[in-house]
């Protein structure tokens, strides 16, 4: 379909405000105005709303499909945190008014929200203390790793490497090499962290290392008592990536687990929507020997119940974010919680493994499982037996798209061959995890029959499969004027 | 309980395929000394009580005050249809689009932000956007850095102060030297940034208009920093780049722009756009997603991500950064409002508001003792140079219901009297002379 710059017919009135009085050139000197028009299109108001109607049609959404993408907690989400975000009294508040004369006084709403977020995080996790500032899961790594080189340059520690696990998601490696440290890799053993493999790795030049429990393939971390041992007895911080949060809460709190930096993704375990790659948000919990490094401000609560902001933190590593975080996301997540409450966000970890465990068992006599025991919210299965006849992860994963589905992750983790990773979440229903396992089955009878038909896969779609070494090559990333 | 479909029934067919007998079963894996020694958290709430709840506390922050605060976050109007098209499922409730076939809405929309914010700035590409503004500028001096391999950054004071101490907090272990050059009367001073140029420089870093609201032309700085090797960097407000000479025509390297004014409520700070262009030589240092058009096995057009080879999920430590999301929602919305009020209703936003600036600054320099800090064509916001502590004034005027502006001796240590006043095409001309008759009271 064209493009809204090929839509565009010079003069179509769009919504425009007032005349202005004058001109540019009556405003400013010559030199410091635009030479020509900025190119952006002229539409009518219909035109634009049918516009994006019709997009919006080109995509799945959770709302539309069940989008089952392991370690992404497509989980449904609730209508009703839209309309808090959209409230005026939050909406149309300024950052900046806490940083004017008793500013604090014109936000205690707000401070508010912000406060018993922390609270209600500290004790999901069983940290001592909570930032909201990251914006995505990737910034609270950052965040967290910055926290943790401030920790060792205060203790006077030289430490120079952090280990992440083989089965880490990208960004664990990327966070640590962004704030300078050099990246070592330990690893699994039957899935999980081998603490022989960990100890042959460690050494005092280790600042810390960073894990996802439960990890990428869906399975519980068993040796974590050993391996917070191990870390402790180098100086290392122990780094958890709240990737997979939503699988233990309830089960398992990191602080008591013995982590000192958590990050927690909200837009997965509290149902904010992921925007089609965001926004998201990123909080960190630390435990309380870490909390001088803190980024600032941090929100604080007075004697008479009064909230306020507060910079003055000598050893904190800064600002992340220009102000509280992505706000708008964190009263969703908040909202959230509060709806669901202590026996909600339990129930949302168990039914959230259940329904993985439920797929396992539907699916794992017609594919490989290679860990093939009770998972946790997620579970990694192989298409290494299909892809001897051809038919591949990733053609499985199109053809799925043909019935209606999301696909799951494909290839990731790195560690199994042919990978098809699967997260259901808790709001799917008991049908549809049996009627997408009845139309993945049919596929995989497919692949035996009529192996070709699924290489075609997608046919239904707007576009069969894209040509993405064209697309590279090629470089055709902005319309041309 | 709510959005959990499984009835009693359900979970015991589901346990018993599972094979086991009881939901704690499944968690047996779960050392017994890892389990929470707490969770005292409050019972759940109906969603009409959850809704009361929050906005009782959303009537706890006061918007209703007339507001001349900006400091590089402004309030301007919103079409409605920007709402209604982004608050569709299909959109929001998508993932980053792994799945091109099933993605093509929010893949040829990211295509037509790319190409919206390019043109906008004048830059040849684009990114699907960062988190916000500041942190689109530590992206770029890291890709000026990775680009010449050099580590000195001369960024001017007039920056955001909010942005340079992000760039501080980020490249704080890369052992980088981060050098500040005065403003000159809240004017970016070209001269002493060019005197500070060498061969050591990987960047110099300019806002336009400045924190201040002063404009001024950036090119001579961008050609001496071409010639010794440097990337020029130049941070911008998307909605007077409809009107103002554009970092692409000066000859920024990398522009970067707080995409909030296009489209985004203010919401106390997020989420936010970072509008993130540069030119062709700079792409492959370019951090984030990146859309390209591309064709299907049948010769349609079709749209995927594009240049992977920089990102984290193939790199790892490699990668140009660690970002993995993008803001797609908040690049949606902007591209709607962007195509909403088009190329004359943005241009028509950015006149109102710089015509609204110059009457608010004629009737409060009109005041006994009130003079503009500095001298200089202005955007939609300026300076004032107040005969008592800007601080003072602000919190009178919010007593009586009025937000002045920003008083800058917050980060300017001198600039205690100084008050910085935004104007937007919302403002009204008689909260305006409002403001300008309360101040004379005040002073």
């Amino acid at each position: 379909m064209s493009t809204v710059f090929q839509q565009s017919r010079p003069g179509r009135e769009g919504v425009w405000p007032k005349t202005p009085s004058g001109q540019a050139s009556d405003l400013l000197p010559p030199d410091l105005l635009r030479d020509g028009p900025s190119g952006l299109p002229s539409l009518s108001e219909l035109d634009v709303v049918r516009h994006f109607t019709t997009l919006s049609r080109k995509n799945f959404g959770v709302d539309g499909n069940f989008y089952p993408l392991g370690s992404c907690t497509m989980k449904y989400n609730p209508k009703f945190c839209e309309n808090v975000a959209a409230l005026p009294g939050f909406a149309r508040l300024h950052p900046m008014l806490p940083q004017l004369p008793r500013g604090d006084e014109l936000t205690q709403g707000a401070l508010e929200v912000l406060y018993e977020t922390e609270r209600w995080l500290c004790e999901i996790t069983g940290m001592d203390e909570f930032t909201l500032h990251p914006m995505a899961g990737a910034h609270g790594e950052l965040t967290g790793v910055l926290i943790m080189a401030a920790y060792h340059a205060d203790k006077g520690n030289k430490k120079t490497k952090i280990i992440c696990p083989d089965s880490a998601h990208g960004t664990n490696p990327a966070s640590a090499a962004i704030a300078g440290y050099e990246v070592v890799s330990v690893a699994s053993k039957d899935g999980i962290v081998d603490p022989e493999a960990l100890a042959a790795v460690l050494d005092d030049q280790v600042a810390g290392m960073m894990m996802t429990c439960p990890n990428t393939l869906g399975l519980f971390e068993q040796n974590l008592p050993r391996i917070v041992e191990l870390l402790r007895s180098v100086d290392a911080l122990l780094y958890y990536d709240g990737a997979n949060l939503n699988a233990v809460m309830g089960k398992m709190r990191m602080g008591d687990a013995g982590f000192d930096i958590v990050h927690v993704n909200l837009h997965k375990t509290f149902a904010t929507p992921h925007g089609g790659g965001g926004p998201g948000a990123g909080p960190v919990g630390v435990c309380a020997r870490l909390a001088d490094y803190m980024p600032i401000s941090r929100v604080v609560k007075d004697a008479s119940c009064r909230f306020h902001l507060r910079y003055d933190y000598p050893k904190s590593i800064g600002y992340v974010a220009p102000f509280y975080g992505n706000f708008g996301v964190v009263l969703k997540a908040y909202a959230y919680m509060v709806r669901l409450g202590r026996e909600g966000l339990i129930k949302v970890s168990e039914n959230a493994v259940l329904a993985a465990n439920y797929l396992r068992k539907r699916l794992d006599d017609v594919l490989e499982v290679p860990y093939d025991r009770i998972c946790m919210h997620e579970f990694v299965a192989s298409a290494a037996k299909q892809s001897e006849k051809g038919v591949r992860a990733l053609d499985i994963a199109k053809a799925l798209l043909d019935k209606g589905y999301h696909a799951p992750t494909v290839y990731f983790p790195l560690i199994v061959k042919e990978c098809l990773m699967f997260e259901p979440t808790e709001t799917e229903s008991k049908e549809t995890l049996d009627t997408f396992a009845d139309d993945l089955r049919a596929i995989l009878a497919q692949a035996e029959t009529d192996p070709a038909a699924l290489l075609a896969a997608p046919v239904t779609l707007p576009v069969t499969r894209l040509d993405e070494t064209a697309a590279a090559r090629g470089m055709h990333i902005t319309e041309d004027m | 309980m709510p959005y959990v479909p499984h009835t009693p029934e359900d979970a015991r067919a589901m346990l018993e395929t599972v094979g086991v007998s009881s939901v704690e079963e499944l968690f047996a894996e779960i050392p017994l000394a890892l389990r929470p020694k707490s969770f005292d958290l409050p019972p759940g709430l109906s969603e009409s009580d959850t809704r009361a709840k929050l906005e009782d506390m959303a009537s706890r922050n006061n918007t209703a005050l007339v507001s001349f605060l900006g400091a590089g976050f402004y309030d301007h109007y919103v079409p409605s249809a920007v709402d209604a098209l982004t608050g569709r499922g299909e959109f929001y409730t998508a993932y980053t689009p792994y799945q091109p076939e099933a993605s093509q809405g929010t893949l040829q929309a990211i295509f037509e932000y790319q190409t919206a914010v390019s043109r906008l700035l004048g830059m040849d590409c684009a990114n699907a956007s960062v988190y916000d503004g500041g942190t689109a500028l530590c992206e770029a001096v890291m890709m000026a850095v990775r680009q010449t391999k050099r580590t000195k950054v001369l960024i001017s004071e007039t920056v955001n102060p909010i942005y340079r101490i992000l760039v501080d907090t980020f490249t704080r272990n890369l052992h980088l030297s981060l050098v500040t050059v005065p403003h000159r009367e809240g004017a970016t001073d070209f001269a002493a940034m060019q005197a500070a140029l060498d061969k050591e420089t990987a960047c110099v870093v300019v806002q336009n208009p400045n924190f201040f609201g002063r404009v001024q032309d950036a090119s001579a700085l961008f050609s001496a920093a071409k010639a010794v090797g440097a990337v020029s960097v130049l941070s911008a407000y998307p909605v007077l780049a409809s009107v103002l000479k554009t970092p692409g025509a000066m000859g920024a390297d990398v522009a970067v722009a707080e995409g909030q004014s296009l489209g985004l409520p203010l919401s106390f700070g997020g989420p936010y756009l970072g509008v993130m262009t540069c030119t062709k030589a700079l792409v492959r240092q370019m951090p984030g997603r990146i859309v390209g058009r591309t064709e299907d096995s049948k010769g349609r057009t079709g749209y995927v991500l594009t240049l992977q080879a920089r990102e984290q999920h193939i790199r790892r430590q490699k990668a140009t950064s660690n970002i993995c999301s993008n803001q797609a929602l908040c690049a949606l919305r902007s591209l709607a409002h962007l195509c909403l009020l088009g190329e004359e209703g943005l241009k028509r936003t950015a006149l109102l508001s710089m015509e609204n600036a110059r009457y608010a600054a004629g009737k409060l320099t009109a005041i006994k003792g009130v003079s503009l800090l500095g001298q200089g064509p202005i955007g939609n916001e300026f300076a004032v140079t107040l005969p008592r502590a800007a601080q003072d004034v602000c919190l009178a005027l919010i007593g009586r219901g009025l937000v002045p502006g920003f008083p800058l001796g917050r980060y300017y240590q001198g600039l205690e009297n100084a008050l910085l006043v935004c104007c937007t095409e919302k403002t009204s001309k008689r909260d305006i002379d409002i403001l300008a008759a309360w101040l004379e009271d005040e002073l």
